[in-house]
């Protein structure tokens, strides 16, 4: 209990003191999950949108998959990107393996998912409201779909919040995926993992403690924006 | 001012949904001129009829043609609804809005959204989220979107249900107003009071058929039907 203690201190003060090395793990996770989440909007959001709006053949097909990939264990999405940067896989010439770029690759493929069914409810909802009437203003279906991904903006920023939420808590893809290498590719979730094992408590339990104050930000940010969506939208 | 799209005329229009049929064989014309106030009991098909005419819904059989063909009317056409569905924006990037979609620059937008605005009496709301207006503002808010299309045609959909007395005035002044303007007014009541102040034609609608087709006076003090008659008496009708 004294050691767990101890722990606890040694981890605020490397917080407090924002230690060199606590700072560029924390920095470099939130640069690969933030580009990861970025790329994962600008494909998912249009994604979820289209999905909603048009009618294709194994439109629902599609739906059912992006649902069921909210949930992908992001160990097997780090097995499968890794098949495909090892260099003997299709991608193997890019040279990302053990890269942040291969990570950010992961990341985006384990939240484009959640971005996309998350914003399909979102605009199904709203297009079933709005149909009529963008119609009748001579509204496009591609215009159609930028105003109803402006007009659930609100909610969308829920739907990337939560796929921020997955990336920067997710370990199993990075890890395989960067290898976990000290100043390269050692972000949060993989150097809690390292640092627990090898009985470093300190940084373990420091980089912990910013991952679940993140994970609270995260969620007052959300609580926020529906407040906000509440408010101004009746 | 463009080609009119006037006459509009219904061909033995029908539409079913789910195996019933809920608009029977409907042949008439809108002509340009006369504000015509569609009439009939709940269920009757008049939201029906006018999104068929609007080309919201497709007919089952029949056809729906306007004075100029292809696709061209429909931007000469604009629709109020019971309910008006506003955007999550402003008030004056609602009205702006449809400026957007017909290619209007940016500026230009801003002016004649602002002027339709004024016309409506929102002036002063013009930066408020459209949302948090109250019903009637929002139905004139609706309304100056519509006016900003400078519709041929403006159809509306029980503009009034459940508004008060004085944003009831207020909505009818502005629907006068696109009528003095030279828009064709084809809208549904359930407000005998209102029918009797707007119309100039009524059609009156009963299970889909069109009952009775009349000059409003003809219609009020003389109706050819029973059903008519009966509805006019504050019979309960279905």
């Amino acid at each position: 209990m004294i050691e767990f203690g101890q722990a606890f201190a040694a981890a605020f003060h490397l917080i407090a003191s924002l230690d060199a090395g606590l700072v560029e793990i924390v920095a470099l996770s939130l640069r690969i999950s933030l580009s990861a989440v970025a790329l994962a909007a600008l494909v998912g959001l249009p994604l979820g949108a289209a999905v909603a709006l048009y009618r294709f053949p194994g439109r629902l097909a599609v739906a059912a998959l992006l649902n069921a990939f909210m949930g992908l264990p992001p160990v097997v999405v780090g097995l499968i990107v890794y098949l495909l940067l090892s260099r003997s896989g299709p991608l193997g010439v890019l040279g990302l393996l053990f890269t942040p770029g291969a990570m950010i690759v992961a990341q985006w493929l384990l939240v484009t998912p959640i971005v996309a069914a998350l914003a399909l409810q979102t605009v199904a909802d709203l297009h079933t409201e709005y149909d009529e009437q963008l119609r009748s203003l001579g509204a496009t279906p591609g215009r159609a779909l930028w105003t109803l991904l402006w007009d659930g903006r609100l909610s969308l920023v829920t739907a990337v919040l939560a796929g921020f939420g997955r990336a920067s808590a997710e370990v199993g893809a990075v890890m395989i995926v960067g290898g976990n290498i000290n100043h390269v590719t050692r972000v949060m979730t993989t150097a809690i993992a390292l640092e627990t094992s090898k009985g470093d408590l300190a940084l373990a339990l420091g980089l912990g403690l910013i991952l679940i104050c993140l994970a609270l930000a995260i969620n007052f940010t959300a609580m926020a924006v529906r407040d906000l969506a509440r408010v101004r939208h009746a | 001012m463009p080609d009119s799209i006037l006459p509009l005329s219904l061909e033995s229009v029908t539409y079913e949904a789910r195996g019933q049929r809920l608009i029977d064989r409907l042949s008439l014309v809108f002509g340009a001129g006369p504000r015509s106030v569609v009439l009939g009991p709940n269920g009757a098909g008049k939201s029906l009829l006018l999104r068929l005419c609007h080309g919201l819904l497709r007919p089952t059989s029949g056809r729906v043609a306007w004075a100029c063909p292809g696709a061209g009317a429909a931007r000469h056409q604009a629709m109020a609804f019971q309910r008006p569905v506003l955007l999550r924006r402003s008030a004056l990037a609602n009205v702006a809005y449809p400026l957007a979609l017909r290619g209007v620059a940016r500026r230009r937008r801003k002016e004649l959204a602002l002027a339709a605005l004024e016309r409506a009496g929102l002036a002063e709301l013009a930066q408020r989220p459209a949302r948090v207006l109250s019903g009637g503002e929002q139905q004139r808010l609706a309304l100056a979107r519509a006016w900003v299309q400078a519709p041929q045609v403006l159809f509306l959909d029980e503009p009034t249900a459940n508004l008060d007395p004085g944003a009831t005035r207020r909505i009818e002044a502005l629907i006068d107003g696109f009528h003095q303007n030279g828009t064709k007014i084809v809208m549904t009541t359930h407000d005998l009071g209102q029918a009797r102040r707007l119309a100039d034609e009524v059609l009156f609608l009963h299970r889909g058929r069109l009952v009775e087709h009349a000059a409003a006076g003809t219609f009020f003090d003389r109706p050819q039907s029973r059903e008519a008659a009966a509805f006019l008496n504050g019979d309960l009708l279905w």
